[in-house]
């Protein structure tokens, strides 16, 4: 069992989501940044569609009361336990006892923390991930408290001295640290109905996250953009990396807590592989948007999946060995 | 049938969206799910929503199943122009009907008074107008489980709240604009109360989370306070 005796800035349980139930009004969720996970639980010898924790810029204070073998990644969070510094992308192994303290992280904005054997909470719906702004999944789909107890799935007793592995992951591939890259944007719908100055500046101005930013969408501060004329809709499906234009004009990039449905003009759409580098980027940050078409953006998930799964592979290869 | 009857926007690269128009209206709601009826029978590989809206349908798919997103479009286009036998599990739309009951005014329905001053009517013919409708789930959306419904009688349109409340009982019976529908779960809200269902509109511990799903007809009968009490299946 974890017990938290302090959560962070906001500390939630996620784990892929729950796909497929959007003709219902429930979103997917799950972790934002969705290579970070797989690879914290493939680090531990996880199934893919285990349960971690997602942190956000401030990580929490937590008590294991058993043996567990950790892995961190996602951006670098200062990590501590027993007055020892603790590396990310690598199997940790703590004592029952130990006392993990989780700080801040200099760049980035999501951690994942995953513990051999998984998050052991009850599944809703199909999955763990805990819907923060539905308010679905387990604990009533809140952020985790002080004095939440999470039970952990059975482990195999690990031998010897509670040690890190001797080697660890290059976390360059999977966490953009300088957040310099722009994000890739496809058409959207409503693109064309932008006015002129706006076409131009959707590609080229610089925009940043702006604070009110959160797992259900970024909003974009920097240039405002308008369209030709107001346009009415009624409400219509969308999906996580939908770029909506509200009349403020101040774009919303929809993230995975979003809405099933939105009835604001849709300007584009991130490509599902630039995703995790959304949620990568903090209040503050520097976006920029470079164009792409479907069938590029196509072939870059795939590379990406395929890079993914070598990755899981070579991992699991190495804990074997070890 | 529906036939290619509708234009098709790529959102990305992993979904589709099917624009049968830009309105809210039965019969093209109709068209919606009638074409979300013939995709899932269709069982394309990879799709992983169909998700109807008032005049649209979204489909989510796993683009790896589906790299050339023409090609799923092309799919899609010959799901829906195929002609279909009829099966004997088949429901045709809009003839499944779910009934609520709802306890019209007094303290579940707050607002029904203003809405009667608003649409000069009397409180009681209010709440004969709304239980005379013969209502479609036109979507779902906003949260789990909340249902937008077609079909409420164009005499009982109002304007919303211009101060939402921040916790709208769960099971409350609201009209906002010219729709109305039922909040699922405690929610804030801008659509004017007129009454409340004691029944749980969505659970996410039961198989069937939500009880109103796309395309599922809809009747409401009144009911007093001490049958409110009596089927109240909402926490205490």
């Amino acid at each position: 069992m974890i017990e938290v005796l302090a959560p962070g800035l906001l500390t939630s349980l996620q784990d892929r989501g729950r796909p497929g139930l959007a003709h219902l009004g429930i979103g997917r969720a799950g972790a934002a940044d969705l290579p970070a996970l797989r690879l914290a639980q493939a680090l531990v010898g996880n199934p893919p569609d285990a349960c971690a924790l997602e942190i956000t810029l401030t990580g929490p204070t937590l008590r294991l009361h058993r043996d567990a073998e950790i892995a961190l990644t996602g951006a670098p969070v200062a990590a501590e336990a027993d007055g020892r510094a603790l590396p990310g992308w690598t199997p940790l192994r703590l004592r029952a006892g130990s006392v993990l303290r989780l700080g801040g992280m200099r760049h980035g904005c999501r951690s994942y923390l995953a513990v051999r054997g998984g998050i052991d909470v009850a599944a809703v719906l199909g999955s763990r991930s805990q819907d923060l702004n539905a308010g679905l999944g387990p604990l009533g789909g809140r952020a985790l408290r002080a004095g939440d107890r999470l039970p952990l799935g059975a482990m195999d007793a690990f031998a010897g001295a509670a040690d890190h592995a001797a080697w660890s992951l290059d976390p360059r591939p999977w966490f953009d640290g300088a957040a310099a890259r722009p994000l890739r944007l496809l058409a959207g719908t409503h693109g064309g109905l932008l006015d002129a100055a706006s076409r131009e500046a959707l590609f080229a101005a610089p925009f940043r996250i702006a604070a009110a930013s959160n797992r259900v969408g970024c909003r974009l501060d920097g240039t405002r953009l308008a369209l030709l004329a107001p346009l009415e809709l009624v409400s219509e499906g969308v999906v996580a990396g939908t770029v909506q234009l509200p009349p403020n004009g101040q774009p919303i990039v929809l993230f995975c807590e979003h809405p099933v449905s939105g009835g604001y003009p849709r300007i584009g759409q991130l490509a599902a592989v630039d995703l995790p580098r959304l949620a990568q980027r903090r209040p503050g940050d520097a976006l920029r948007f470079a164009p792409v078409d479907a069938g590029e953006a196509a072939r870059l998930l795939e590379a990406r999946e395929q890079r993914l799964a070598r990755m899981e592979t070579a991992i699991a290869r190495r804990r074997a060995a070890s | 049938m529906t036939g290619a009857d509708c234009a098709i926007e790529l959102l990305g690269e992993s979904a589709l969206l099917l624009r049968f128009g830009n309105a809210i209206d039965r019969a093209l709601n109709d068209r919606v799910h009638a074409a979300a009826v013939a995709l899932r029978a269709a069982a394309l590989p990879g799709v992983e929503d169909i998700a109807p809206a008032y005049a649209s349908l979204l489909l989510r798919f796993d683009p790896r199943s589906w790299p050339d997103i023409e090609a799923f479009a092309r799919a899609v286009r010959a799901a829906l122009a195929q002609p279909r036998a009829v099966r004997s599990d088949d429901q045709p739309v809009g003839t499944a009907v779910a009934e609520l009951p709802v306890c019209y005014g007094g303290e579940h329905g707050p607002d029904l008074a203003e809405v009667a001053a608003l649409t000069r009517l009397t409180q009681d013919q209010v709440i004969a107008r709304h239980v005379a409708g013969d209502y479609r789930v036109a979507m779902l959306g906003f949260a789990p489980g909340f249902a937008y419904l077609l079909g409420l009688d164009a005499a009982l349109a109002v304007p919303r709240l211009t101060s939402p409340r921040l916790r709208v009982p769960a099971g409350s019976v609201a009209i906002g604009g010219a729709q109305t529908g039922v909040y699922p779960s405690v929610l804030p809200g801008g659509w004017r109360l007129i009454g409340r269902t004691p029944l749980r509109l969505f659970d996410a511990a039961r198989p069937a989370p939500a009880r109103l799903t796309p395309g599922l007809r809809v009747r409401f009968r009144a009911i007093d306070t001490a049958t409110f009490t009596a089927l109240s299946e909402h926490d205490a």
